[in-house]
């Protein structure tokens, strides 16, 4: 069992969902961006994605792309992202990194395989790498007892549903809405009907819901369904505002009122 | 013929390129464009749809001009054009948009959006949407929307929404980025028409198909005039839809060779080109793998050219496997070998190629003085150059 699967068995034990809380490292920069994760578990997310900053990140909306762009003009890279993930870990929280394909085949698969269990990580989400495509790193992720998260969408027939979850492992991640990254003011009722056609499809299987959540109140609406829910936009807005350590104490405020949220009933 | 129409593969490989590294939530909607697709090549009522299009709207086919005076400085060798600058709206870039727009009206879809680097996909595609009723929204690169302002405009003339798009480089790449973004969020009512050999499976094999009408013709045109097959076929190399339109009916004449030109910008050792076969390495972008410009933590570097439509730095993957099995060559030609071709073909034949054709031009140059006067060389002629007037006239410093 990786530290992200334990994660979520515990919330699961306390009847609530898991808090997965998303921030790139290297926005303002890898330290501070350090720093926000470590507040992020304070405030109470269960789970941080270390997100790689990209040059082409088509999933993405422009508040991502905007902590992003810096970060990857200034270098920052999966070795960055391993650093990240051995703090968050060091904090007991789970780490995973999400990351779109390039960099990681670019570092090699085997490789990012063996570093991201060596710091401590549970595995990697891959919003533009679908299973079919994924046999490099079915493999590596199995070597080195790793999650290896693929998404669900809306649009996703039933067919493919069952093959991504059985592909997946640590938990499915739904994609709620139809869309890129970014803040929405309603979730949208399309989160939870993917939510109960996964459930159906593959029971069993963890299933968390990204794309839109901003507030406690949200997440204590997705939480009424989904096993885990992912915010990311909400929290890169906190440094985006204020890139220092006032942007840290946000991102701490912010996962407090998420994590509140979350064990709303 | 056999083995090479066989790929790519059912799932979009071309040996270990290609594919579909695309978020899920695109898969179904390009699975059923995968499905209309295979349906469309084999209905005759489609075929016949556009065939007449292509016959009546675009003009094909397209001719085939000897260019000898040219030619005297391609090492005497007899070079004949593929005239694709003369097709409706200018390029080669018609073809394929005439039968993705079909397609897209086949699927129910009423809006298309696509990218645009020099603008010649963009008028393309606006030109379709407008003749078919399809709302149509074009992203391009804020740098190139001031490079081709031209461009701009005939697509707002044609209806068309132009959306200038500022994120990373502000050219064709970004564009695309943003046309993807876009269409993750609005599949169930837009389809993509995309403009080049690249992007996930399958447009590299539905855009093939779209365009190898150039080389079909072509072939049958040059067995007609000169009597036997070219020793080399010719075309510019940016994502590559308009080498594979003319390379593809010659692949199985293993006799012919097929040169692919890449844009070498300021040279490849000055980092700034978009030559992505000659300096790139394997990786994925924009939805398959493929040779790719990047740094050594996987993101995309910036390319340069002096011409917008090849200033991308993909490649389709067909032709890094063409590379790879060593079916096709491809060699840089820089920005300054471009310009001189470009006004070479102008002065001696008075043609003006897109500046993207020219680095073709400036290839058969090279290619004619290695093989001598005995050559034949069938160049795609695959654009004209009205939109690089202004770029043309910056560069050899002349005034209105």
């Amino acid at each position: 069992m990786t530290a992200l699967a334990d994660a979520l068995a515990q919330a699961k034990a306390e009847n609530r969902a898991a808090l997965i809380g998303y921030l790139p490292v290297g926005y303002p920069s890898v330290d501070v961006s350090i720093d926000a994760m470590r507040a992020m578990v304070e405030g109470g997310a269960d789970i941080v994605e270390v997100g790689v900053p990209y040059s082409d990140p088509v999933m993405d909306g422009p508040t991502i792309q905007a902590a992003a762009e810096p970060a990857v003009r200034a270098g920052v890279n999966i070795a960055d992202a391993l650093r990240a993930v051995a703090a968050v870990a060091q904090t007991g929280a789970a780490a995973v990194v999400m990351s779109y394909w390039n960099p990681i085949d670019r570092y090699g698969v085997e490789r990012f395989a063996a570093d991201l269990a060596a710091a401590g990580g549970s595995g990697a989400i891959t919003p533009d790498l679908v299973p079919d495509e994924a046999g490099p790193w079915l493999a590596a992720s199995d070597t080195h007892g790793l999650d290896r998260i693929f998404l669900v969408a809306p649009s996703s027939t039933d067919a493919r549903i069952v093959a991504t979850a059985a592909a997946s492992r640590g938990f499915v991640y739904a994609a709620s809405t139809m869309g890129v990254t970014g803040v929405r003011t309603a979730v949208g009722s399309a989160a939870e009907a993917l939510v109960k056609r996964v459930k159906a499809l593959a029971p069993g299987s963890p299933v968390c819901v990204g794309l839109g959540v901003s507030n406690g109140a949200q997440a204590a609406e997705v939480g009424a369904f989904a096993d885990g829910v992912i915010v990311g936009s909400a929290l890169v807005r906190c440094l985006l505002d204020s890139p220092d350590a006032g942007g840290v104490a946000a991102v701490r405020d912010l996962a407090a009122d998420l994590a509140a949220g979350v064990r709303r009933r | 013929m056999t083995a090479y129409s066989a790929t790519p593969d059912a799932t979009g490989h071309f040996g270990q390129f290609g594919g579909r590294f695309v978020p899920e939530a695109l898969i179904a909607a390009i699975d059923e464009l995968t499905a209309a697709f295979h349906a469309t090549q084999s209905d005759p009522d489609f075929v016949a749809e556009l065939q007449r299009l292509l016959r009546d709207y675009t003009g094909r086919p397209s001719p085939l001009t000897d260019v000898p005076k040219f030619g005297e400085h391609a090492g005497g060798a007899r070079v004949l054009l593929k005239r694709e600058d003369l097709n409706h709206t200018g390029s080669h870039k018609i073809n394929n948009v005439l039968g993705q727009a079909l397609l897209t009206q086949r699927i129910g879809k009423k809006r298309v959006i696509a990218e645009t680097g020099a603008g010649q996909l963009g008028v393309a595609t606006a030109t379709a949407a407008a003749l078919m009723g399809l709302e149509c929204t074009v992203y391009m690169g804020e740098e190139d929307t001031r490079r081709q302002a031209l461009n701009v405009v005939r697509m707002q003339l044609l209806g068309a929404t132009v959306v200038p798009v500022t994120t990373g480089s502000r050219t064709l790449k970004d564009a695309i980025n943003e046309a993807m973004r876009d269409w993750v969020t609005n599949v169930e009512t837009t389809n993509y028409v995309f403009g080049t050999v690249a992007g996930p499976h399958p447009f590299p094999l539905m855009v093939r198909e779209y365009q190898r009408v150039i080389g079909d013709e072509a072939r049958a045109q040059v067995l007609e005039r000169v009597g036997r097959l070219p020793d080399v076929v010719a075309a510019c190399v940016g994502g590559g839809s308009n080498a594979i339109g003319i390379f593809t009916a010659f692949v199985p004449d293993a006799a012919v060779r097929l040169v692919g030109f890449e844009a070498g910008g300021e040279g490849i050792d000055s980092g700034r080109h978009a030559a992505t076969i000659t300096g790139g390495v394997p990786g994925v972008l924009h939805g398959a793998r493929s040779y790719l410009l990047q740094d050594e933590h996987g993101q995309t570097t910036e390319s340069h050219s002096i011409s917008a439509g090849l200033d991308y730095p993909g490649v389709g993957p067909e032709h890094s496997y063409l590379h790879d099995i060593g079916r096709a060559e491809y060699r840089p030609i820089t920005d300054a070998q471009a310009m001189d071709a470009f006004s070479l073909l102008c002065r001696t034949e008075g043609i003006i190629p897109a500046i993207e054709s020219a680095h073709a031009l400036a290839g058969a140059m090279d290619l004619g003085r290695e093989l001598g006067p005995d050559a034949v060389i069938l160049v795609n002629l695959s654009g004209r150059g009205d939109k690089d007037v202004e770029t043309a006239a910056t560069y050899f410093g002349l005034k209105p």
